[in-house]
């Protein structure tokens, strides 16, 4: 196996976001502000990266009939110490996420890496892939969140771009703005890449393996 | 007549300005998944409005009368979506075995629900807001009539949009989220709504 490949693939070619189409909830909802959806993107990393290494170790232990449950008490542990992590040293962040900190234990990036990815191959590739899918998805929660700070409050990490020249379009920290810039920035990958254009199938889904509809 | 108002309030805010899809981007995966037609759309929410009350109705209970005297409030992230897969699985062994025909169309939908954001997120909203029990049980259906009106609506737009001849690159999720923004923006319109009838 080449680590070097487990690890670069979730940057770009296999980027969870722009191409499985994963974790939609926190890249629409925390990227009205670059800041927190770095932040974001950085506590999401460090929970792939552990329950990863964790479902590794304990692949052969797990019974396969209980999985998922055993998988989510592993991510509902991790994301329960980045929670207090943040509360105790990082307030302000904290506040700013809020209840999407709670809810990357559903995050199916996470889960989808468990039973993709984790549960089949060694601990140190599930760490390197870990690691490569949190970047991808930070990389596009960057993107994203930069994008619509930028056009929508005029600021970028705060700092003020336009002064009064340009009046920001504040519809791009509205909810539709978030919408709409995803569905652009995917447009334009797939431009890009000359991809074929995705369906929204059940070939991503994490829960693809319990669900009798993929049968 | 207080209980009367802060419900209608709860009906108005989950339903139509605070909507837990378009405005709190809460169970996307599903809203884009699951609403290409309008009969799956359907039998979603309706299974999502059965888990979010039944979660409430166990999760209330166990963060007021076991983790908040014991002080491990910080615990109810693994507590909840424990209960919630459990509650997930059990349903689906009884539909299974006692409700066949139910389990034929409604029970495809069940394991994708614990995965849902929205139904964590309810729960957890509803200890965190100061919410007595009847309020939050109450919270949880308008939050999943929300979820199930817009899944009916966006999967009436899409019905509409397969007919259409759309440029190549945005086939597919591109234009599914440029419809669903529109939409999103619609309902803008429904903004201050609470203030306006209750003066607020």
């Amino acid at each position: 196996m080449n680590y070097l490949s487990v690890f670069t693939k979730g940057i770009i070619k296999e980027n969870p976001v722009f191409f499985m189409l994963l974790g939609m909830c926190p890249i629409l909802a925390l990227t009205s502000a670059a800041q927190n959806a770095v932040g974001m993107g950085i506590a999401t990393m460090f929970v792939l990266t552990c329950s990863n290494i964790i479902i590794s170790l304990l692949k052969k232990v797990i019974p396969a009939q209980v999985r998922l449950p055993c998988y989510i008490v592993i991510i509902a542990g991790f994301v329960t110490f980045v929670t207090l992590f943040l509360k105790a040293f990082i307030p302000p962040l904290y506040n700013e996420l809020g209840i999407f900190l709670s809810l990357i234990t559903v995050n199916c990036i996470i889960l989808g890496r468990a039973e993709a990815f984790a549960s089949k191959n060694n601990v140190f590739a599930s760490a390197l892939d870990g690691l490569g899918m949190g970047l991808g998805f930070t990389l596009a929660l960057f993107i994203i969140g930069s994008i619509r700070e930028i056009l929508g409050a005029g600021t970028w990490f705060g700092i003020v771009l336009f002064q009064e020249q340009i009046s920001p379009m504040m519809v791009f920290i509205l909810p539709a703005g978030g919408f709409f810039t995803l569905g652009v920035v995917i447009a334009v990958i797939n431009r890009l890449l000359k991809k074929r254009p995705h369906n929204i199938s059940c070939d991503n889904c994490p829960v693809k393996g319990m669900c009798k509809r993929g049968e | 007549m207080e209980i009367t108002k802060s419900l209608l309030i709860i009906l108005i805010t989950c339903v139509l300005t605070e909507n837990f899809v378009l405005s709190q981007f809460l169970g996307i995966c599903p809203f884009l998944g699951v609403s290409k037609k309008v009969s799956s759309a359907v039998g979603m929410g309706a299974v999502v409005i059965f888990v979010m009350v039944c979660a409430t109705v166990l999760t209330y209970p166990i963060y007021f009368l076991i983790l908040e005297p014991l002080h491990i409030e910080y615990m109810h992230n693994i507590a909840f979506i424990l209960i919630i897969a459990l509650f997930v699985q059990l349903t689906e062994m009884i539909m299974r075995k006692h409700f066949p025909s139910l389990n034929k169309s409604l029970g495809i939908f069940l394991p994708l629900v614990t995965t849902n954001c929205a139904i964590l997120a309810v729960t957890i909203l509803n200890v965190t807001s100061n919410y007595g029990f009847l309020e939050a049980v109450f919270n949880a259906f308008c939050a999943g009539l929300g979820f199930l009106l817009v899944l009916l609506i966006f999967s009436g737009v899409r019905t509409r949009m397969e007919r259409c001849d759309i440029p190549d690159a945005l086939r597919g999720m591109p234009i599914t989220l440029i419809a669903a923004s529109i939409v999103s923006l619609s309902f803008i319109g429904f903004g201050g709504m609470v203030e306006g009838i209750f003066g607020g």
